[in-house]
């Protein structure tokens, strides 16, 4: 019997718990030339400010064994132009949508995420992802996500331009002490889920000009080679949960996947979704293939539903 | 894989591999590029297996495609081994697989009138001329080629130079064949002779640009297939941008990969470019503010 794949949230349900990574799939018209991209779960867009954004200079990346270091600085055309153009070609192919918004302060999350929410096509939009783990120009440009206080004031500031039934998820940085404070942080604000992790900072230097390589100096670590870190971080969320230290929510599995298997590890350390990011540099088709493989892989594994597995290594545990 | 999309991804077979001079010309059975390719663009490949560490994409310009023959569809590329990447695609042997994402970007758009045109190559940014003459020969055009590289192996196709374009030049830095020099240096008395109203470049950014500045001074347009860093090469991880100017004068960081390889010389911001390493200029749409991101 083929294993039910469906996954519910907040009162959604999405098909399939596969996603594309934010920033690694840009807003879905290039993908879709390769696969149909309303196939997966959800779709998640490259994350939007209030303005356009050039981004940084070149270079922007650097290859390191098993993955990449990136500088992006998150380049995009602004909420206005996102709404106008980007969103309703989404919902035209019929894609269910993550949108990624983030802000230079908390206000402007908030202003983001009303544009959004008064949009045309909004009726796409399956939930917001709340990229906190960029810099806080408030604040000397300290990450949103490295302080609880200022994490839970965006998602509460981001919570209430939303209505009450579009989930929130607060996406995650690795690069602190303890994650499991920031999880609770920005669940009691009002996050409805959380997206773990984004990428971890690094730097790399060219070892013939002896300089560093990226233009932006440091860079954001991000592909298989960050999958460990990733299932940490979810295992220690989960566990928190688990043992009552944070309120239940869904959970959103990021990091290295690039193989059915790989999504698989992070769904048994307490994801429910998973997304697919760096890997779809390597194949375009990544996402959509990781999402085959899980599915028979899940069904290897005996189980009627993939909600099955979701955290089932905390079960497994061997005590001597 | 198509889905009328104009790219598809296959699973390639090398089925040939050659040295020329300093770089590996490859052939390769790729079933449906050959169809939808055309002059300026550019195929992206995974390097090291299905299971590689190494996992970004390697861009490559198209030398040239053939739709049908013994094989099906075929694809040539012209190598020069560098990093680790171009190391094991210049490994590869015949039979090896290599997977193959093509065609990707915008082509070198044509005239409309059979006019003059120079083409212009530095080192194996020759490789996709030929292919290009070719195409502008058989609208009328009459082509004059100029190839330049640092030393003779490192020029490309200097022989099939000479069958596909009316008249060639070489030069090399080193004088070890052609004229000693910068394709720069003949390039004035090329466009005076020919009256050419475009040139078509490739190669290193610097040769680029100077292509860009001597075509303007004889009132011609310079269309340049620029190489930056890329990770995808399909568009969605936004690490090729360069400063370009659009129709409208206004300057944005577009993808290489999408809105180029092939940009008109003059609106690129070629004064952004320093020793590897690209700004953005302020004036560009959303650039940082002072003390900003
Ligand atoms: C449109 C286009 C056409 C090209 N055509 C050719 C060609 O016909 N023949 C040829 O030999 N080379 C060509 N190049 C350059 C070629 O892509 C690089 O030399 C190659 O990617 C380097 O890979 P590596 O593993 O040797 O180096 P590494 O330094 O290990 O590469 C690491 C990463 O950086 C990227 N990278 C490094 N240098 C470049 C570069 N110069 N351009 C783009 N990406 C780079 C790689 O794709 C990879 O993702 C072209 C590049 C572009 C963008
Ligand atoms: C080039 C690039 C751009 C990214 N841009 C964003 C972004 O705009 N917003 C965001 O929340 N995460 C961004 N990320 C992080 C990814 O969404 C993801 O969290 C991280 O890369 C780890 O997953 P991966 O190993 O599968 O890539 C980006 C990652 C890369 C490699
Ligand atoms: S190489 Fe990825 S967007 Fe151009």
């Amino acid at each position: 019997m083929a294993v039910d794949m469906s996954v519910t949230f907040t009162g959604r349900t999405l098909p399939n718990p596969v996603m594309t990574a934010s920033g690694c799939a840009a807003n879905g018209r290039e993908l879709h030339r390769f696969f149909d991209v309303a196939t997966l779960g959800a779709f998640v867009t490259k994350t939007v400010m209030m303005d356009a954004r050039s981004g940084r200079g070149t270079p922007r990346m650097a290859e390191t064994a098993s993955g990449m270091l990136n500088s992006i600085g998150l380049q995009g055309p602004g909420i206005h132009a996102f709404v106008r153009k980007d969103l309703p070609w989404l919902k035209s192919v019929g894609a269910r949508v993550l949108v990624s918004i983030a802000g230079n302060t908390a206000g402007e999350f908030a202003d983001v995420a009303r544009v959004l929410a008064d949009s045309d096509a909004f009726d796409c939009v399956v939930g917001v992802e709340v990229n906190i783990s960029c810099p806080n120009v408030a604040n000397r440009g300290l990450v949103f996500a490295c302080d609880p206080l200022a994490s839970g004031k965006v998602v509460a500031l981001v919570r209430e331009q939303l209505p009450r039934d579009v989930p929130i998820f607060a996406k995650l940085t690795p690069d602190v002490t303890d994650i499991v404070s920031i999880a609770d942080a920005a669940v009691k604000s009002g996050a409805t889920g959380l997206t773990m992790i984004n990428t971890l900072l690094g730097m790399v230097i060219d070892t013939d000009l002896l300089r560093p390589q990226l233009g932006g100096i440091t860079g954001g670590l991000s592909g298989p080679s960050i999958r460990p870190v990733a299932v940490r971080a979810l295992w220690q969320v989960t566990a928190a949960m688990r043992e009552g230290r944070v309120q239940r929510v869904p959970l959103i599995g990021v990091g290295g996947v690039r193989t059915g298997r790989d999504a698989l590890e992070l769904i048994a350390a307490g994801a429910t979704c998973v997304q697919v990011g760096t890997a779809t540099f390597n194949d375009p088709t990544a996402p959509q293939r990781v999402l085959t493989e899980l599915t028979e892989l899940a069904g290897s594994h005996g189980v009627d539903r993939i909600t099955e597995l979701v955290g089932v290594a905390h079960d497994r545990m061997v005590v001597p | 894989m198509s889905r009328e999309s104009g790219v598809v991804k296959v699973d390639g077979e090398v089925i040939a591999t050659r040295r020329v001079g300093a770089y590996h010309h490859l052939t390769i059975v790729a079933p449906g590029v050959a169809e939808l390719a055309r002059p300026g663009q550019f195929a992206a490949l995974a390097v090291g297996g299905p299971t590689s560490g190494t996992l970004l994409r390697r861009s490559f310009s198209i030398h040239k495609v053939s739709p049908s023959g013994t094989y099906g569809g075929t694809l040539d590329l012209v190598v020069a081994a560098k990093g680790a990447g171009t190391q094991w695609l210049t490994g590869l042997r015949a039979h090896d697989s290599v997977d193959v994402v093509a065609p990707l970007g915008r082509a070198f758009p044509l005239p409309t009138e059979p006019v003059p045109c120079v083409l212009v190559g530095g080192g194996y940014g020759s490789a996709p001329l030929f292919w290009l003459a070719e195409v502008l020969r058989e609208r009328g055009c009459t082509v004059e080629m100029v190839l330049g590289a640092a030393s003779e192996d490192r020029l490309f196709g200097v022989v099939e130079a000479r069958r596909a374009a009316d008249r060639v030049t070489v030069t090399t830095d080193d004088g070890s064949a052609g004229q000693r020099g910068w394709v720069s240096d003949v390039l004035p008395e090329v466009f005076r002779r020919t009256g050419a109203p475009v040139a078509y470049a490739c190669g290193p950014m610097g040769m680029l640009q100077s292509v860009t500045r001597v075509a303007a001074e004889h009132g011609a347009v310079a269309q340049v297939a620029v190489e930056e860093s890329m990770a995808c090469g399909v568009g969605v991880c936004m690490t090729c941008v360069m400063p370009v100017r659009g129709k409208d004068g206004v300057t944005s960081m577009v993808r290489s990969c999408v809105e180029g390889p092939v940009f008109r010389g003059d609106r690129i911001r070629w004064e952004a470019f320093h020793d590897g390493v690209c700004g953005v200029p302020e004036d560009t749409v959303g650039a940082p503010r002072t003390g900003g991101h």
